[in-house]
């Protein structure tokens, strides 16, 4: 750790959706807070879940696997809210587990492969292996913008 | 000796400046906001030397002067004129309301305090 | 940020602060001014703002904003001399010039890149300004100018008076051998120096500081004891200096009393060469320390007061007497204009932050209030138990609390209308239109937040009205209208909301133009039959714009149908009149604060949710026979004489499919903007409380029909509706009914 330090070193923050590894900036990560009921917001798209408590403000959450495209599941109690913030909005994501932190450096990472991404944007900024294990590095800004209701 | 000095400044920059430059060098600072004020605080107080603005609402320094040279305990006390105007006139009429000395914004505090020392040790 | 261990850090910060104050000022001695005032304190408060702007840049080495502030104050000082009179051009040169400094302000607080280009414009105007009226003010300015260079740290005590004498700092000492020289002074106060507060002994002792020094002190002139007046000067002192100094460091000692002395300094050549000069110096009694020099007592009394002939070295100046008389007078007339001293308001300063948290906290307490009481009150204690009497006393004061809190949040709508004052002199001259503002009701009190936020929407009104509310000169000349045209930005308290209102005397609202422009544009059918109402409020339309060629001043995508948006999640409502050829107005009705609102609490598909309790008319059950149905899935229930449309809360929020039967539903009459009234199915009233308003982020994901969210007493969020947005979109819905008294509404 201290040898890498001269260069400039990233913590990540890893967890589960849908089988699958990815992770954040542990930057941008402000907490982490189990699942609680949210309040629905009318005709929001299926990924948002609603606000929710957060000691005194209003949290919106958004399902990250819905968000990403992945399948609907049920929620269970391991399910965790990780509390993120980008350009001063906090968000709430939904996702199945948290698994870990992790410590590399700029060059532990590559960039994805070209690929049209299937919800459009690249919300994949990099990849990474952590013991054989692929990670995708996310790239927030991409998750956080803005949407559309479904209403007409 | 800690002199104790009464700065008059309608701006709390000013009077902030003013503080930060003497506190430090040992000095006792009171402050108010204009003229009107100044009087008020000056009868609390027995300042070694006083420094005013010319420029403020209410009561401008040359009237300030002018009422603090009225009160007989303080005939002889020192005051500073402090303005960014160093037009002679204005030092003129400082002079005649009865300023002792002067000293131009902006100021450092080494400045601040020669001309403190120049009037009241 | 500021670091709290750098006291000038914070000085800074509070200069900027402080600059803001006089900006305002400065906008509103302007204004005054253009509204025809001529008293000199108006004159000099506006002169007293840039005076204090451009004193406190120069402490943090400010350079362009003390340049600019400099030459600002130079011509508002011809003003103040009443050398020249502010109107017409010079006026409007000010007004431009207070928008600059402004900038510069800004710019100089963020660090950000200097607008140089505006500067060297407006500085270039003020100068012309000055060369028309000023005479040789700009000529002297330039001098002047090097006072104000920021660099001072040096002891700079030639104050301007004598720029021939620059003294070398003192913190430079000449590299290699000493050459130190013999001062001969002699120092006669005259009795004036001790009117002005000065003593002698400061500047002996200053001297005594240079290097070494020989005081004599001279006392023949003294008079007898019962002759001696305490006012006048009898002694004097000749001083032997040997100091590796100039005259002119010399001479700074005795700066402030020049003219109220003899003040004799003659140079020897180097110490080495001769100390024999010093003979012809008197000497009565010469010591070698100048306290000793001070303790001497009167010995020779000396009746007549030596006749001293004017020979003060390096005195050039006219006798400062000559302009006491009129100096005097000045100060007195001054003195006599200012209006009653107004007493001064005692305010503290705190930081937005803490008060921010203070609003969350009392809310937070609000809430837990509200937690204890429905725990207390299903505990089945007696209503009457010092449990429950103390909870209504904390009730009561949690109110109290919360109300207090919230009146540290208003503040006037003042600096809001000062900034829609620049907005309308920059749009018309963008335009060409000469335009007057005028305002009302700048100390109408709102939450910060609602007027921070009501800043862009009113921005956009301001330059819509100039650019598109406005005739052209020729055209109001011809429609026998004054060539000026006129702007009113008012704001009231009204009812418990706070009102404010855009309007023009322009040619008002060209419908046939806007339903042209909507029907080109596919915003509503050819054939459709609209009210003016109706046609006045397809402006708020998105995509919708009047401007044929997209001017640069209003065109830029942004929409009345943002205004709308951005007034509605304030809470607030916008409406349209507009009488052709006589004008438009936009009227503003927004809550007082965005803290707290009293609200109904209601149940809807195991939903709970929030309806602001103005809106509500009044609750009704109903009963099969009340509801019609106009067309299928389009219904009306009737109150009393009317029909009123029927909308189910549930399926109007996705949150379930539509009821089939109304029997026994619970219905709220709300209100409706305008004159409008719709009736919505609810499931069941569960309270009605005041509520503590939670924004919603919206930055990604804006809920329609929802204005807001609070927190219950169970922790759980309920929405806060906007009723108006929910009917809207019902209304433009398909299949919804459509209602001549829900006029106002369309799409």
């Amino acid at each position: 750790m201290t040898e890498k330090e001269s260069h400039t070193t990233l913590e990540l923050l890893t967890f589960r959706l849908a089988d699958q590894e990815y992770s954040l900036d542990i930057m941008s990560v402000r907490e982490i807070r189990g699942w609680t009921r949210t309040t629905p917001l009318p005709h929001a798209p299926s990924y948002m879940k609603g606000v929710i408590n957060l000691r005194g403000t209003v949290l919106p959450v958004m399902d990250l696997s819905q968000r990403l495209g992945l399948a609907p599941r049920e929620h269970t109690d391991r399910n965790v809210i990780i509390v993120v913030n980008h350009n001063d909005i906090m968000t709430g994501l939904l996702v199945d587990a948290v698994s870990d932190i992790i410590a590399l450096t700029a060059d532990d990472l590559q960039p994805p492969p070209e690929m049209q991404s299937q919800s459009g944007a690249n919300v994949v900024s990099s990849l990474t292996l952590i013991d054989e294990r692929m990670i995708r590095v996310l790239d927030l800004s991409s998750i956080i913008t803005e949407v559309q209701s479904t209403a007409a | 000796m800690t002199l104790e000095i009464l700065a008059v400044d309608d701006s709390r920059t000013m009077r902030d400046m003013i503080r930060l430059a003497l506190l430090p060098a040992g000095f006792n600072v009171h402050t108010a906001d204009d003229g009107v004020h100044g009087i008020e605080v000056l009868e609390g107080i027995e300042p070694d030397a006083i420094i005013t603005d010319i420029n403020m609402p209410r009561m401008d320094g040359f009237g300030f002067i002018d009422a603090v040279r009225g009160q007989d305990k303080h005939r002889a006390t020192p005051i500073l004129v402090l303005t960014t105007e160093a037009a002679p006139e204005l030092k003129a009429r400082a002079r005649t309301a009865g300023a002792t000395g002067w000293i131009v914004k902006p100021f450092d505090p080494t400045k601040l305090i020669k001309a403190l020392q120049m009037v009241a040790g | 940020m500021t670091d709290s261990n750098d006291p000038m850090a914070e000085i800074r910060a509070s200069f900027f602060i402080e600059c803001e104050e006089l900006l305002e000022a400065l906008q509103d001695g302007l204004q005054a001014l253009d509204e025809g005032a001529t008293d000199s304190e108006t004159i000099n408060v506006v002169f007293r703002a840039v005076h204090s702007i451009k004193g406190g840049a120069g402490a943090f080495g400010l350079e362009a904003l003390v340049r600019f502030a400099h030459r600002f104050e130079t011509a508002l000082d011809e003003v103040r001399a009443g050398r020249m009179s502010p109107d017409g051009n010079a006026l409007k040169l000010f007004f431009q010039c207070a928008d600059h400094l402004s900038d510069l302000v800004r710019v100089s607080r963020d660090a950000g890149p200097l607008p140089e280009d505006e500067t060297g414009k407006l500085l270039a105007q003020l100068d012309t300004l000055l060369g028309d009226e000023g005479g040789s003010a700009g000529e002297e300015e330039a001098e002047e100018d090097i006072d104000f260079q920021p660099a001072t740290l040096s002891f700079d005590l030639d104050l301007g008076g004598d720029e021939d004498t620059d003294l070398p700092p003192l913190d430079i000492e000449p590299i290699g051998e000493e050459s130190k020289s013999k001062f001969l002074i002699k120092f006669k106060p005259e009795s004036e120096l001790f009117e002005t507060g000065n003593e002698p002994f400061h500047m002996l002792r200053t001297l005594d500081s240079m290097g070494e020094c020989i005081f004599t002190c001279h006392t023949e002139n003294l008079p007898a004891l019962d002759e001696l007046s305490p006012e006048s000067s009898y002694l004097y002192w000749t001083v032997e200096l040997i100091a590796d100094v100039e005259i002119a460091e010399i001479t700074s000692a005795f700066e402030f009393v020049e003219g109220l002395c003899v003040l004799e300094i003659t140079q020897d050549a180097d110490v080495s060469q001769t100390s024999e000069t010093d003979a012809e110096v008197l000497s009565d009694t010469p010591v070698d320390s100048l306290s000793d020099s001070l303790d001497i007592e009167p010995e020779t009394p000396d009746p007549a007061p030596q006749q001293v002939v004017e020979t003060e070295a390096e005195e050039k100046k006219p006798a400062p007497e000559a302009a006491a008389p009129l100096a005097e007078k000045d100060v007195k007339t001054a003195q006599k204009a200012a209006p009653p001293a107004a007493p001064a308001k005692s305010v503290v300063r705190v930081d937005l932050d803490r008060i921010e948290r203070l609003v969350n906290l009392v809310g937070e307490l609000v809430i837990n209030q509200a937690m204890l009481s429905q725990s207390l009150e299903s505990s089945g204690l007696s209503p009457h138990s010092d449990a429950m009497n103390g909870l209504e006393e904390f009730q009561r004061l949690t109110r109290d609390i919360q109300d207090s809190v919230m009146m540290i949040r208003a503040q006037p709508v003042k600096s809001l209308f000062q900034r829609m004052s620049r907005i309308v002199r920059e749009a018309s001259a963008a335009v060409g239109k000469d335009v007057r503002l005028i305002t009302d009701g700048e100390g109408t009190e709102v939450d910060k937040t609602v007027i921070e936020r009501l800043a862009d929407p009113l921005t956009h009104m301001i330059r819509n009205a100039v650019d598109h509310g406005l005739e052209s000169s020729e055209d109001r000349i011809a429609a026998g209208k004054p060539a000026q045209g006129r702007v009113n930005l008012t704001a009231a308290h009204r009812s418990g909301r706070v009102v404010i209102e855009v309007s023009d005397d322009g040619g008002g609202i060209n419908r046939p133009k806007v339903l042209q422009i909507a029907t080109d544009k596919g915003l509503i059918a050819p054939d459709a039959n609209l009210s003016e109402t109706e046609i006045d409020n397809l402006l708020f339309l998105p995509g919708f714009s009047t401007a044929t060629v997209v001017s640069d001043l209003s065109g830029r995508g942004v929409g009345m149908d943002v205004v709308r948006t951005a007034i509605q999640a304030l809470g607030g409502r916008i409406t349209i009149s507009s009488t052709p050829g006589s004008g438009t107005t936009f009227s503003i009705s927004l809550p007082l604060t965005l803290a707290v609102l009293d609200g109904m609490v209601v149940q809807v598909a195991d939903e709970t949710l929030v309806l602001p309790l103005n809106v509500v008319i009044e609750t009704l059950t109903l009963s099969k026979n009340d509801v019609e149905m106009v067309r299928p899935g389009a219904h009306v229930v009737r109150v009393r004489s009317g029909f009123v449309p029927l909308f189910d809360l549930g399926k109007e929020l996705g949150y379930r499919a539509p009821i089939e039967d109304y029997e026994g539903s619970v219905v709220l009459l709300i209100a409706h903007e305008d004159e409008g009234r719709a009736a919505i199915i609810i499931d069941s009233i569960q309270d009605q409380r005041q509520v503590v308003i939670k924004g919603l982020d919206d930055s990604f994901y804006r809920a329609p029909g929802i204005a807001a969210a609070t927190i219950l007493g169970d922790g759980q969020i309920a929405l806060i509706l906007d009723t108006s947005d929910i009917i809207s979109n019902a209304i433009g819905s398909p299949g919804a009914p459509q209602s001549q008294n829900l006029a106002g509404l369309s799409a």
